[in-house]
């Protein structure tokens, strides 16, 4: 026996109390872990901006497609090295749950404004010259047992063609990752088709794209271009609104609502609960142990043996209540990997959402064992006995 | 030889504001090996004093000296030390940790000591098997009689091989046939292990089983018999 056997067994002295408090703990960090993790694959966009990398979109939203012709004239504004422009297709793979991401784009262009995205020099060739090819991201592909050489349809939930089809045939000729070294910490998961492919076969919106990537000659460059191609279209029925490719991805997100508040507001509320309830709990807990307490110091266990078995028993209550929570957290992410794929990648509770979580469980296990560590260090044994 | 000496002993506490005097100018002495008795009517302070005898409470004035060495004035981390190395305490009501078998219970104290978990092992056997309760070692308290359980908790007194026994009331709780058995552990424990015991008890029966009896009265010894 030691002393983590003591606490251990203090801890579960009533099991009815100790579960429901770890339940409690659990829920809260199962809470926090979901949320981080969702949180951090809808920012990892944003996080991976490249800096000299600019959007331009449609003033009145990112929705609202502008004319095609208006790429030619980005691409001439001075400090502009190269663009791409894209069109989001909004596709699925065999079901319509089945979420296949792919935009129409021009294919060697937008391989150059984003470098980060690689893929063999064959591989590269044959996306850039062959009309019907399909580049699909490797997490893609993967979840989607697709390889090269396939030949699949990807429907469009928007779009249909002018034989009132809304299916396009491809030829799958490329898988794309991201750079390792550019530490993108995204996964491939889209799919990029030829703009013309596409565009020719359109009943409807022909000749217009979704928006325009930008690659200026440097970041001290950034807010003259930005202006320019803004004051260029201004008073025109298709204004335009330029911004990086981080306030692009931030507004994007921010279509869904600040997710970093809301994140900070629902941890929050829940662990200013349970905070309260493990902290009563273990006050309660110590005040009833309180004459086994004289005991221990009636053998000669001295005040700071005794502060560091209560601490011990809150850091034991919440790192498992915690840990248990974040493992509940990966078994939820898992279950539901299968549906969110698509859209935001293979979840995973990161090593950061861990280490988080840990500071989180060693804070609260500090704030609620504190003073019941103090007060049950403070016994005085004569009290004690006389009390009960 | 002496273990202890009490010398001008005073305890006084406050109650409602006014000033309440247990004892005043105790002076005592308490020989290595004695068993002794202290019997008295209630308030006549004689759990207070066997507390200061433990180190658990100390006097208003005066001093106590346990083997030449002053313990009223160590600090708290000090007397914590000395508790565990030299005394051993029997309560009325037992305190075993409901939590623990009797042999975890008689462990706590080792725990204190830089014995290994084999060691230990050998201790915890050798005390259970002094008190007779080998067979009940992997019980729980709440599995035990209330003689059991002070077997368990004279185990626990005796497994890290104290001078001292205090023992607040041990047989207040009993029946007259496990409380007969317990002071005859505990005669036997004087007798055999040279165990030094200090009893505070009601019962006169129980006091027959010491070697002398005291009275404590108005905060005044009177010595009563020798009992054996």
């Amino acid at each position: 026996m030691n002393d983590l056997t003591l606490m251990w067994k203090n801890l579960f002295r009533k099991k009815t109390r100790a579960i429901l408090l770890l339940i409690s703990i659990m829920i809260a960090f199962f809470i926090y872990a979901a949320l981080f993790t969702m949180n951090g694959a809808l920012n990892a966009g944003v996080q991976s901006a490249k800096a000299n990398r600019l959007v331009t979109v449609n003033s009145i939203n990112f929705t609202v497609s502008l004319p095609f012709a208006y790429y030619n004239r980005v691409k001439s504004v001075e400090g502009v090295v190269d663009a791409a422009h894209a069109s989001w297709f909004g596709g699925y793979y065999k079901e319509p749950v089945n979420q296949f991401q792919t935009f129409a784009t021009d294919p060697e262009a937008y391989l150059n404004v984003y470098p980060e995205l690689i893929t063999s020099p064959e591989e590269r060739a044959a996306f850039i010259n062959t009309r019907d090819c399909l580049a699909v991201g490797r997490e893609l592909a993967t979840m989607n047992q697709i390889s090269l050489g396939d030949r699949i349809p990807v429907m469009s939930n928007i779009f249909s063609k002018q034989d009132g089809s809304r299916s396009w045939e491809f030829e799958v000729c490329a898988i794309m990752d991201y750079e390792p070294e550019t530490g993108r910490d995204v996964p491939a998961n889209f799919a990029l088709m030829h703009y013309d492919y596409y565009n020719e076969a359109l009943a409807f919106n022909r000749d217009m794209l979704g928006w325009i990537v930008i690659l200026t000659e440097d970041v001290s460059v950034n807010d003259a271009v930005s202006r320019t191609i803004d004051e260029m279209f201004a008073n025109s029925p298709y204004e335009t609104e330029t911004s990086t490719e981080a306030a692009f991805g931030e507004a994007f997100l921010s279509q869904l609502g600040n997710i970093g508040l809301m994140l900070s507001l629902v941890v929050g509320a829940a662990f200013v609960t349970i905070l309260m309830i493990v902290g009563t709990t273990m006050v309660l807990a110590i005040n009833e142990r309180i004459k086994e307490i004289a005991v221990f110091k009636t053998l000669g266990f001295p005040a700071p043996r005794i502060f560091r078995m209560v601490m011990g028993e809150s850091l034991l209550l919440c790192f498992f209540g915690g840990f248990l929570g974040i493992a509940a957290a990966q078994g939820a992410i898992t279950l539901i990997n299968p549906v969110m794929k698509n859209v935001l990648g293979e979840l995973s509770i990161s090593w950061d959402a861990m280490g988080y979580g840990a500071l989180l469980m060693l804070g609260l296990s500090l704030i609620t064992g504190l003073l019941p560590a103090f007060s049950a260090m403070n016994v005085r044994i004569v009290t004690a006995f006389g009390k009960h | 030889m002496n273990l202890y000496t009490l010398r001008d002993l005073s305890k006084r506490y406050s109650r409602g504001g006014e000033a309440v005097t247990i004892f005043e100018g105790l002076n005592m002495q308490i020989a290595q090996g004695d068993f002794i008795a202290i019997m008295g009517p209630s308030g006549s302070g004689k759990t207070t004093l066997l507390n200061m005898l433990g180190g658990i409470d100390r006097p208003s004035s005066g001093t106590i000296e346990c083997q030449g060495e002053r313990i009223d004035n160590l600090s708290e981390a000090r007397l914590s030390k000395w508790r565990a190395a030299h005394v051993g305490f029997i309560f009325q009501f037992y305190n075993l940790m409901p939590t623990l078998n009797a042999a975890q219970n008689v462990e706590l104290p080792l725990l204190l000591t830089k014995l290994s978990p084999k060691q230990r092992k050998e201790h915890i056997a050798t005390a259970l098997d002094i008190v007779g309760i080998s067979d009940r070692a992997k019980h729980y308290p709440r599995q035990l009689s209330g003689g059991q359980q002070q077997r368990v908790a004279i185990a626990r007194a005796i497994v890290s091989d104290p001078k001292v026994l205090l023992c607040d009331e041990p047989t207040g709780d009993l029946d007259r046939v496990s409380a007969d058995s317990v002071l005859e552990m505990l005669q036997l424990l004087n007798s055999k292990l040279n165990k030094t015991i200090i009893m505070v008890t009601h019962d006169p029966a129980a006091a027959k089983y010491a070697r002398r009896e005291l009275r404590l009265d108005k905060g005044r010894f009177i010595e009563q018999e020798s009992a054996q």
